[in-house]
C-alpha cells in the first residue's frame, strides 16, 4: 500500500502545475475565454508539446503508455487552474473510446491527431430524456449498405462546438431503454445532415446541441461492437468520472487555499475575520471534505484498473457520490466565507464553485451515484 | 500509487482473524455486536488471551513486548480486532501510561509497571478532567504537594472511565502553583486503593456505569511515583493524546455495525418489506458507507505515511479522522434507531449485568445511540479538532 507518487510522477506534476503556473492564471483565462471559441489553441499545443495530450495512450500507438494516476495528476491540475480547454472531453473521453474499444486501423486514424493536439474530440451522448443512464438512447443507427445512418437528438455536447470528431452513441436495435442494441459511431463533426446550437455553459466552457438528419457513416465508424456496446461506453464513462474526481479536488484545493488567504486578510471589526472561531470552524470542515475528496479520488484513480466491472463502477459511484457531496460544501462554504465578495464575476472564486457545481451534474449526481452503491450490494 | 496490501499483508489479516475465531470467547462477541456492556472478568480475561500470543501490547518497542510490526500490520490488526468485534486493549494502560512509562520513566518504573499492565494485573484509569477543566485542561487544580519522600494529593477528577475496575491511576498534578499553567503540571501514578481515594459513579444517559468521579483526599503517594520530571507532566500529557491517532477513526467499529444494520434491516419490516428495501433508508446507509470509505483511505493514507515518513509529529489528520469517525460512529447508531423504530422504547433494566440474557436484540439500540453522543465530546471535542486543524492545518 503506497499513496506516494513515484519520482516520474513528481516530475510529470512538478511539469504541469509549472506550465499552468505560466500561462494560466486567472487574467490570462479571461483573455482564452475571449477568443475564438473560448478557448486557447496556444495552450492546447502547449500540452501537446509537453506529450500531456498522449499520456494514456500505449506507447506502440504514439502515446506514453500511462495510468490512471498520470491522468489524476493532470486533472487535478487542470481543476487547479481552471483549465478551460477540452483534456476530459478529447484526451480521457474521446481518447478512452479509442484505446478501449477501437479497431488498429482507427487507432491510426486518430490516435496520433489527439497526440499532437490537432484535433479535438466531443462525446454526443446526452439526450432529452437520458438524464444519467447511458442505456437510455433514442437516437437510431440504421444499416444502410455497409455502412450506418443516424438519426437523433444529442444536447449539452461537451466541446461540441469546437470538436472536430464527435463520437456518438446510438441505437442499432431494440427500445429506447433497452440495454442491448446501443453502438458508439464516429462522426466528423462536418458530416452532412448535423445541425449545432452552441453555447457557453454555466461554468466558461463550451457545448453544444447537436441535431443529427440522416448522417451517413462508413462501417468503419462503428467503435467495438454497434449492437452492444454498453460495456465500452461504461467504461469510458467510469474513467471519465475519475478524471472529474480529480478535477473537482484541484477545484477544492484552490478555492479552500484562496478562501484561506481571504479570511486572513479581509479585516471586519478591526481583525482578520480569519480570528474568528465560526469562520475557522468552518474552515476546517471544508478541509475535512477536502480531504475525504481526495481520499475517494485516489481510491477511484485505483478502481479503474479493477478487472471487475461490477466492483469498478461500485467504487466509481462511491467517488463520484463522496466528491459530490464535498464539492458541495467546499463550493458554497467558498462563497460564504468570501461573504459579498464571493458573488461577484470578478472575483475569481465564484468562477471554482461554478465549475464545481457543473462537474456534480455531470455523468451522474450524489443521489445518482448513491443509488448505484446501495443496488451494488454497498461497499462494506 | 498502490492500495493493494501485499501478499505477506493479506495471510497477516488471515492469521489475525483466524485467531480471533479461535480465541475469543463466544459470548464475549455476542455482546459486542449487541453493544453490551463486559464485565471486568470477562475484558481481562480476553485481554489475557491477547498477552500471551504476544498481542497485548503490540505497538510498543520490542524490548518491553511489542510485535515489531509495520505500521500497515497494526493497521489491520486493530480492524480486524474492531470488527470482529473483539475488546480492544484497555487504552489507558497500554496506548495512553504505558507509552509514557517506557519513553519518560526510570528503568525502576518501567519494571515495575510494564509487565503488569501488559497483562492487565493493574487495571489503569486516567486521572485528567476535572470539573472545571475538560477542554480546558491545562486549567487543572488537582494539588501535588511535596512532603518529605510524599507527595500529598487533594483534589477531584472526573469522568474517569472504568474508575470503578481500577487499580492503578495516572495523573495530572498541579505541583507549580505559581508557574504559568501548563508549566506546573506533573505526571503522577499511583494505587487507587491509596487511603483517601474515593470513586463516585456517574450514571450517563444511556443508564450505563462507564465513568466516574474521583476524589482526593490527603492521598499519600511516595515520591518516586513521579514519572518524568517534576512540571513536565503537560509534555507528557500532549505526547500520550498524540500517540493515539489513526485507531480514533474506529473504521472497523462502524463497518461492524454497518453489516449489524444491513443484518437487521433485512429482518426487521417497514411499510410491510424489510426497511432495507425502502429506498430512503436504503439511501442513508449507502451514504454512510461511502463516507466510512472515504474515512478508511484517508486513514490508509495517514498509516502509510507514517510507515514511511516515520510518525514524527502529531499528524493533523488525526483531527479529521477523530471528527469523520465520530460522526460516522454517530451516524451508525441513528440508522439502528431508525431500524428499530417504536421498539426503541423498553428499557432493559438487567442490561448491564448480563443477567437477563433472554432480553432480546432491541435491548441495547437506544442505549447505544444515547451512548455514541460522547465520541464527538471526548478525546478533545469536536470543536477542538476544528480548533487544531484551522490553527495547524490552515494557519488561521
Amino acid at each position: 500500500m503506497d499513496f506516494d507518487l513515484t519520482e516520474e510522477q513528481r516530475l510529470l506534476k512538478d511539469s504541469v502545475d509549472g506550465l499552468l503556473t505560466d500561462s494560466y492564471d486567472f487574467e490570462q483565462r479571461k483573455k482564452y475565454m475571449k477568443e475564438k471559441g473560448g478557448w486557447s489553441k496556444a495552450v492546447w499545443g502547449k500540452l501537446a508539446e509537453q506529450g500531456l495530450l498522449g499520456l494514456p495512450f500505449a506507447e506502440a500507438d504514439g502515446g506514453f503508455g500511462a495510468g490512471g494516476v498520470e491522468t489524476m495528476i493532470v486533472m487535478e491540475a487542470l481543476g487547479k487552474a481552471l483549465v478551460l480547454e477540452p483534456y476530459l472531453a478529447t484526451v480521457v473521453i474521446g481518447g478512452g473510446f479509442l484505446r478501449h474499444g477501437a479497431s488498429a486501423e482507427q487507432k491510426a486514424a486518430y490516435v496520433p491527431a489527439i497526440i499532437d493536439g490537432s484535433k479535438t474530440f466531443a462525446f454526443a451522448q446526452l439526450e432529452k430524456n437520458s438524464r444519467y443512464d447511458l442505456f437510455d438512447v433514442a437516437t437510431t443507427a440504421k444499416k444502410k449498405g455497409a455502412g450506418w445512418v443516424i438519426d437523433g437528438e444529442k444536447f449539452v455536447v461537451l466541446n461540441g462546438e469546437n470538436a472536430d470528431m464527435l463520437i456518438v452513441t446510438a441505437r442499432t436495435k431494440g427500445d429506447r431503454r433497452d440495454k442491448t442494441g446501443v453502438g458508439v459511431f464516429l462522426v466528423p463533426a462536418d458530416a452532412k445532415g448535423i445541425t449545432k446550437k452552441s453555447y457557453p455553459t454555466q461554468d466558461g466552457l463550451h457545448a453544444a446541441d447537436i441535431t443529427f438528419t440522416g448522417v451517413e457513416v462508413g462501417a468503419d465508424a462503428a467503435i467495438g461492437n454497434p449492437d452492444d456496446a454498453l460495456a465500452l461506453i461504461e467504461r469510458v464513462v467510469d474513467e471519465a468520472r475519475v478524471a472529474l474526481c480529480a478535477e473537482a479536488v484541484g477545484l477544492m484545493d484552490e478555492s479552500l487555499k484562496t478562501t484561506v488567504e481571504y479570511i486572513k486578510t479581509r479585516k471586519q471589526f478591526g481583525v482578520a475575520i480569519g480570528s474568528f472561531q465560526s469562520l475557522q470552524h468552518r474552515a476546517s470542515d471544508m478541509f475535512v471534505a477536502a480531504e475525504q475528496a481526495r481520499s475517494m479520488s485516489m481510491f477511484a484513480t485505483m478502481a479503474g484498473d479493477f478487472t471487475d466491472a461490477k466492483e469498478r463502477s461500485n467504487a466509481i459511484a462511491a467517488a463520484k457520490a463522496q466528491i459530490g457531496k464535498s464539492l458541495k460544501f467546499v463550493g458554497q462554504q467558498s462563497i460564504q466565507l468570501h461573504g459579498g465578495i464571493g458573488m461577484t464575476m470578478e472575483a475569481k472564486i465564484g468562477h471554482y464553485f461554478k465549475r464545481l457545481t457543473m462537474i456534480e451534474n455531470t455523468f451522474g449526481d450524489t443521489e445518482y451515484h448513491q443509488r448505484r452503491v446501495a443496488d451494488g450490494g454497498g461497499l462494506i | 500509487m498502490d492500495l493493494a496490501f501485499t501478499k505477506e499483508e493479506q495471510a497477516f489479516r488471515e492469521e489475525v482473524r483466524q485467531f480471533f475465531r479461535d480465541n475469543v470467547p463466544a459470548d464475549t462477541r455476542r455482546k459486542m455486536v449487541e453493544g453490551r456492556h463486559l464485565s471486568k472478568d470477562e475484558m481481562v480475561t480476553w485481554w489475557r488471551i491477547l498477552n500471551k500470543k504476544g498481542w497485548g501490547v503490540s505497538h510498543w518497542p520490542k524490548q518491553y513486548g511489542g510485535t515489531g510490526w509495520t505500521t500497515v500490520q497494526h493497521y489491520i490488526f486493530n480492524e480486524e480486532l474492531q470488527s470482529y468485534p473483539a475488546p480492544q486493549p484497555l487504552a489507558f494502560g497500554v496506548s495512553m501510561v504505558g507509552p509514557v512509562i517506557y519513553t519518560f520513566g526510570n528503568e525502576a518504573q518501567k519494571k515495575q509497571y510494564l509487565p503488569r499492565i501488559a497483562n492487565v494485573d493493574d487495571w489503569w484509569c486516567q486521572g485528567f478532567s476535572e470539573p472545571g477543566s475538560g477542554s480546558d485542561l491545562a486549567s487543572l487544580k488537582t494539588k501535588a504537594e511535596r512532603k518529605g519522600d510524599k507527595w500529598i494529593i487533594n483534589g477531584q477528577k472526573t469522568w474517569t472511565t472504568l474508575a470503578q475496575h481500577a487499580d492503578m491511576i495516572f495523573c495530572l498534578c498541579r505541583t507549580d502553583a505559581n508557574a504559568k499553567k501548563q508549566m506546573g503540571i506533573s505526571f503522577i501514578v499511583f494505587s487507587m486503593k491509596s487511603k483517601g481515594v474515593t470513586v463516585r459513579p456517574i450514571q450517563t444517559i444511556d443508564g450505563g456505569h462507564e465513568v466516574n468521579e474521583v476524589f482526593f483526599d490527603d492521598v499519600e503517594v511516595p515520591i518516586e511515583n513521579l514519572i518524568g520530571e517534576e512540571n513536565k507532566g503537560w509534555d507528557y500529557a500532549k505526547f500520550l493524546l498524540g500517540n493515539e491517532r489513526t485507531g480514533i477513526a474506529r473504521v472497523g467499529v462502524s463497518k461492524e455495525r454497518l453489516r449489524r444494520i444491513k443484518e437487521l434491516a433485512g429482518k426487521v419490516e417497514s411499510n410491510g418489506k424489510p426497511i432495507l428495501q425502502d429506498s430512503a433508508f436504503r439511501d442513508k446507509l449507502a451514504a454512510c458507507e461511502i463516507e466510512l470509505k472515504a474515512l478508511e483511505l484517508t486513514q490508509l493514507r495517514v498509516v502509510a505515511d507514517e510507515g514511511k515518513h516515520g510518525k514524527g509529529k502529531p499528524n493533523p489528520a488525526s483531527s479529521v479522522l477523530k471528527i469523520k469517525g465520530s460522526e460516522i460512529q454517530q451516524t451508525t447508531t441513528e440508522l439502528l434507531m431508525e431500524v428499530i423504530g417504536p421498539f426503541a422504547a423498553p428499557y432493559d433494566v438487567h442490561g448491564d449485568d448480563g443477567s437477563n440474557e433472554a432480553m432480546d436484540w432491541t435491548a441495547q439500540i437506544a442505549p447505544s445511540y444515547f451512548n455514541n453522543r460522547k465520541v464527538s465530546i471526548y478525546g478533545g471535542s469536536n470543536e477542538i479538532q476544528r480548533n487544531i486543524i484551522a490553527k495547524a492545518v490552515l494557519g488561521l
